[in-house]
């Protein structure tokens, strides 16, 4: 560790998903890079994650964010490893009735508006899509572009790369105070570096205070091998029920299809929460919840429940750019449910910021000294 | 409806039996689930129905004309010690159990270690060949090598000789010098020491090897030879079926589940009424270490009355069991694993047979939460059960926390686990729903 005084450009702070992807993308930029992690790559959130690589239209920053993040992944698709299991199943947005397939035409429209090809699905065509779905239900809305993959393995492939291109990764290290150019480790330890970058997920607070992270928790079932139950990541499309929501805690349908034919069924989000034991009641409500939509899940095999953190921010973007108060640190956190998706555009985005060249989309709507508004649907 | 019991005993072997039989002599309304098809755990496996030893015989009948309910078939596979309730899976339904005390009797596994070819159909756990000879699979002829450590070997070799295989070695890891100090710690136990004599009289055309070890299985589709290493020499061997077993390791998920204090060997922590660190839950038999039948079913018997509330009853099984544990602890000694058999795998051979993850896979990582996750090592049907335990051994890895479903469990089993929790709680508002997060 020692050695390492003074030598690194950028220290990042977290070897999740984010972290690593940023790791890559300024070690690319031939700049020298430190990783720290407390524990091992992917321990956090990334490890815990669904994996569904996804374009989103809750608000038109979040679109562009996860769109452009959606083209890095297929760009970078031919050189991921087999273990990140990339799959393109594409989404289906399933409508239960009428006022719900209003939103799959609008969608339809949003998405279309912007180059994202999508498919309506009438209710025979849903069904044969997705044959274990309960029929019939009102339609759905294809995406064919998103993807799925293994989080954990595609964190530690970014790392793996950026450690080729010179990056130093220091695990099982817990920093307790980050800023002003210096790491302090739990250890005694300082490091030092010109910039550093808080990629600690749901305990970016805890590192850099004041800041509006907060951790929401989730639980996912992941169940036996069953080839061809179901195609594609498959998400209820129920917005319409979900105005007054902000304080409760919530569950939604849906499934994601592994390329190890196991079915992965989500999901659940609660804030307040902090302890990680799986709770009884969400995770019977999140089972039927994707029962309603899937009878058939009913008689699977589960073989393990496990919970994890999403960094969630009050208007439900991530925060990407300087930290005002002090000129040597960065944010990178705050990306609730959608950072695997946009870990690349976020690496891209604190790429230019460092390195000062422009970005490939607006980076305003991501900087932390923005003004946050609650997002109604959070 | 939920049914509440004043003791449940959950596992239906030796100590799970033995539990009950004394919790009933009480007039406390008594329970024991097993998930087998019958009641009679690793060594009594198959119930009264089948040929047993007699002390398995008497056990049965005590149960059978005991006031106790027998759930078998029944799997538990969530507990909630603030609720005091437990949830069983059969293959038909899923139903809670009230208890006001617990009386954990999950037994044990065997530990299996990888070396190449250990997944080659035919090789098996001792046990689990064991059972599957007594639910009627032929062996009359068949060449067989029986390989491990401790009595278990015996006892299987003898099984396997009195069905007509034909044994043709039994592989004892341990010297045959501690095997000696071992037998001479025997003598003071004339019961056990007369029952392995019988038992090797039973396997006495099978070759009894000590220094003695599995090196590599080898077969095109399913095994055809092993090559054993015998006091520093390599043999080959050709025979149709191995059974393996490296010992046995204590089933503590459920006990972890519910919070139970393991020591420093993983065993189940108990005070000297076989009583938890959690007031009410008692553990019985091999989770509070390995000892054997005898052994299990005292302490079944002190942890029934003592849940029972008789302390007397309970306190009078006070010395045997101190004897048994003497035993216990000689036999621990005797048939400690050599470190030659953490050296045994190569790189390419399966560590994680569920997700075909490599030795060397594993090795790049330095936790079991960390190869679990980049590997997929133990994320299989098995829960880790086989390569989690085998990591253990091989690089000491700590267990991880114990979640729902204690064994895999279908999704409405699973969905139905909070029904007596949520009953309890104050959140009555209909669940609001949804779309598009993840
Ligand atoms: C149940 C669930 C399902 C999800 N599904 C999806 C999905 O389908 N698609 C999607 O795009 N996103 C999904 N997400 C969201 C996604 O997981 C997160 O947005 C993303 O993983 C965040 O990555 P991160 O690198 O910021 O955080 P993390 O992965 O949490 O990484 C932060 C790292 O920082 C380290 N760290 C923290 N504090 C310190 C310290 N003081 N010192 C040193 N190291 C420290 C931690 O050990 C950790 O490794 C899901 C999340 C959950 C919980
Ligand atoms: C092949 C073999 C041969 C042996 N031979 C001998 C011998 O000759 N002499 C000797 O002294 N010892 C022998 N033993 C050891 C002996 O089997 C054990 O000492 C004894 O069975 C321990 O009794 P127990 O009640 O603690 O556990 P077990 O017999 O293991 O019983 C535990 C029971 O609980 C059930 N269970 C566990 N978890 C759950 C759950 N969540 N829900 C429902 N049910 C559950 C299990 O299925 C099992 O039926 C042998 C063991 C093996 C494997």
């Amino acid at each position: 560790m020692t050695g390492l005084t003074g030598t690194a450009d950028v220290l990042i702070a977290g070897a999740g998903i984010v972290g690593a992807a940023c790791a890559w993308e300024l070690a690319k930029a031939h700049l020298r890079v430190a990783v720290v992690d407390q524990s091992f790559p992917a321990s956090g959130a990334t490890g815990a994650a669904m994996g569904h690589i996804v374009v989103m239209d809750d608000s038109e920053a979040q679109f562009a964010l996860t769109r452009y993040s959606q083209t890095l992944w297929d760009e970078l698709r031919d050189d991921l490893p087999a273990n990140v299991e990339f799959d393109r199943c594409g989404t289906i947005w399933v409508a239960t009735d009428e006022a719900e397939l209003a939103e799959v035409r609008r969608k339809s429209a949003y998405y279309c508006e912007r180059a994202v090809p999508t498919e309506i699905l009438d209710s025979a065509a849903l069904q044969n899509a997705e044959p274990s779905l309960l029929a019939p239900l009102a339609g759905g809305l294809l995406v064919p572009g998103d993807s799925v993959v293994y989080p954990a393995a595609a964190a530690a492939y970014f790392l793996e790369r950026a450690a080729a291109l010179g990056a130093k990764l220091h695990l099982g290290k817990r920093i307790t105070k980050l800023g002003q150019g210096t790491t302090r480790l739990e250890d005694g330890t300082t490091l030092e570096a010109g910039k550093l970058i808080n990629a600690s997920g749901q305990l970016a607070a805890k590192l850099t205070p004041g800041i509006q992270v907060k951790p929401r928790k989730g639980h996912l079932v992941i169940t036996d091998r069953y080839p061809g139950t179901v195609h594609h990541q498959l998400v209820e499309l129920g917005y319409l029920k979900s105005a007054h929501s902000v304080a409760t805690d919530s569950v939604a349908f849906n499934v994601q299809p592994r390329k190890t034919s196991q079915l992965l069924i989500g999901s659940s989000r609660q804030y307040g929460v902090e302890h990680d034991k799986v709770e009884p009641v969400i995770l019977s409500r999140m089972l039927q919840r994707a029962f309603e939509y899937i009878p058939k899940l009913r008689a699977l095999s589960a073989i393990r429940v496990w919970t994890g953190f999403r960094p969630a921010t009050p208007d439900k973007l991530p925060l990407i750019g300087p930290c005002l108060e002090d000129p040597t640190l960065y944010l990178a956190t705050g990306h609730e449910g959608l950072g695997i998706t946009t870990s690349l555009a976020t690496a891209k985005l604190m790429a230019a910021q460092i390195l000062n060249s422009a970005p490939k989309i607006p980076m305003e709507p991501y900087l932390p000294s923005r003004q946050m508004v609650a997002d109604v649907h959070a | 409806m939920q049914q509440t019991f004043e003791i449940v005993v959950i596992g239906g072997g030796p100590a799970g039996i033995a539990a009950a039989v004394a919790a009933s002599q009480s007039s406390k309304r008594v329970a024991v689930l097993d998930d087998n098809p019958r009641v009679g755990g690793q060594i009594w496996r198959g119930g009264p129905g089948l040929a047993q030893p007699k002390a398995a015989a008497r056990w049965f009948y005590q149960l059978e004309t005991a006031n106790v309910r027998v759930f078998n078939g029944a799997r538990v596979i969530h507990a909630d010690a603030s609720a005091r309730t437990l949830q069983a899976e059969t293959t038909r339904e899923i139903f809670p159990i009230g208890y006001q005390n617990l009386i954990l009797a999950t037994g044990a596994r065997e530990l299996f270690l990888p070396f190449p070819g250990w997944t080659l159909p035919n090789v098996m756990g001792a046990g689990g060949f064991q059972a599957l000879v007594k639910s009627g699979l032929p062996i009359a002829g068949k060449r067989v090598v029986v390989a491990g450590t401790g009595p278990l070997l015996l006892a299987v070799a003898a099984y396997l000789c009195d069905h007509g295989a034909n044994v043709a070695r039994i592989c004892e890891q341990a010297s045959s010098s501690s095997l000696a100090a071992f037998a001479l710690r025997m003598l003071a136990f004339p019961g056990k020491l007369r029952e392995a004599l019988s038992l090797r009289y039973k396997s006495r055309f099978a070759k009894y090897a000590t220094q003695s070890w599995p090196v590599s299985a080898h077969g095109k589709i399913s095994l055809e030879s092993i090559t054993i290493s015998e006091s520093g020499r390599l043999r080959e061997i050709p025979c149709d079926y191995l059974a393996c077993a490296f010992h046995l390791i204590p089933n503590t998920e459920l006990p972890r589940m519910l919070g139970c204090h393991l020591n420093q060997e993983a065993f189940v922590e108990t005070d000297e009424l076989q009583q938890t660190l959690h007031q009410g839950i008692y553990c019985a038999g091999e989770p509070t270490g390995i000892g054997g039948v005898e052994l299990s079913t005292i302490e079944g018997r002190i942890a029934g009355h003592a849940a029972a509330n008789d302390k007397r009853a309970a306190a009078k099984l006070f010395p045997a069991r101190a004897r048994y544990r003497k035993l216990a602890a000689a036999m621990k000694q005797a048939f400690r694993l050599r470190p030659e058999l953490a050296t045994l795998a190569k790189p390419d051979t399966f560590l994680c047979r569920c997700e075909d993850v490599t030795l060397h896979q594993v090795r790049q990582h330095n936790s079991w939460k960390s190869a679990k996750l980049h590997t997929r090592c133990g994320m299989g049907p098995c829960q880790g059960r086989i390569c989690g335990a085998a990591a253990n051994f091989l690089f000491g890895w700590n267990i991880e926390s114990a979640r729902p479903p204690v064994f895999p469990a279908r999704c409405e089993s699973l969905a139905a686990i909070s029904s007596l929790t949520s009953s309890l709680t104050t959140e009555t508002e209909p669940p609001q729903f949804h779309g598009g997060f993840q």
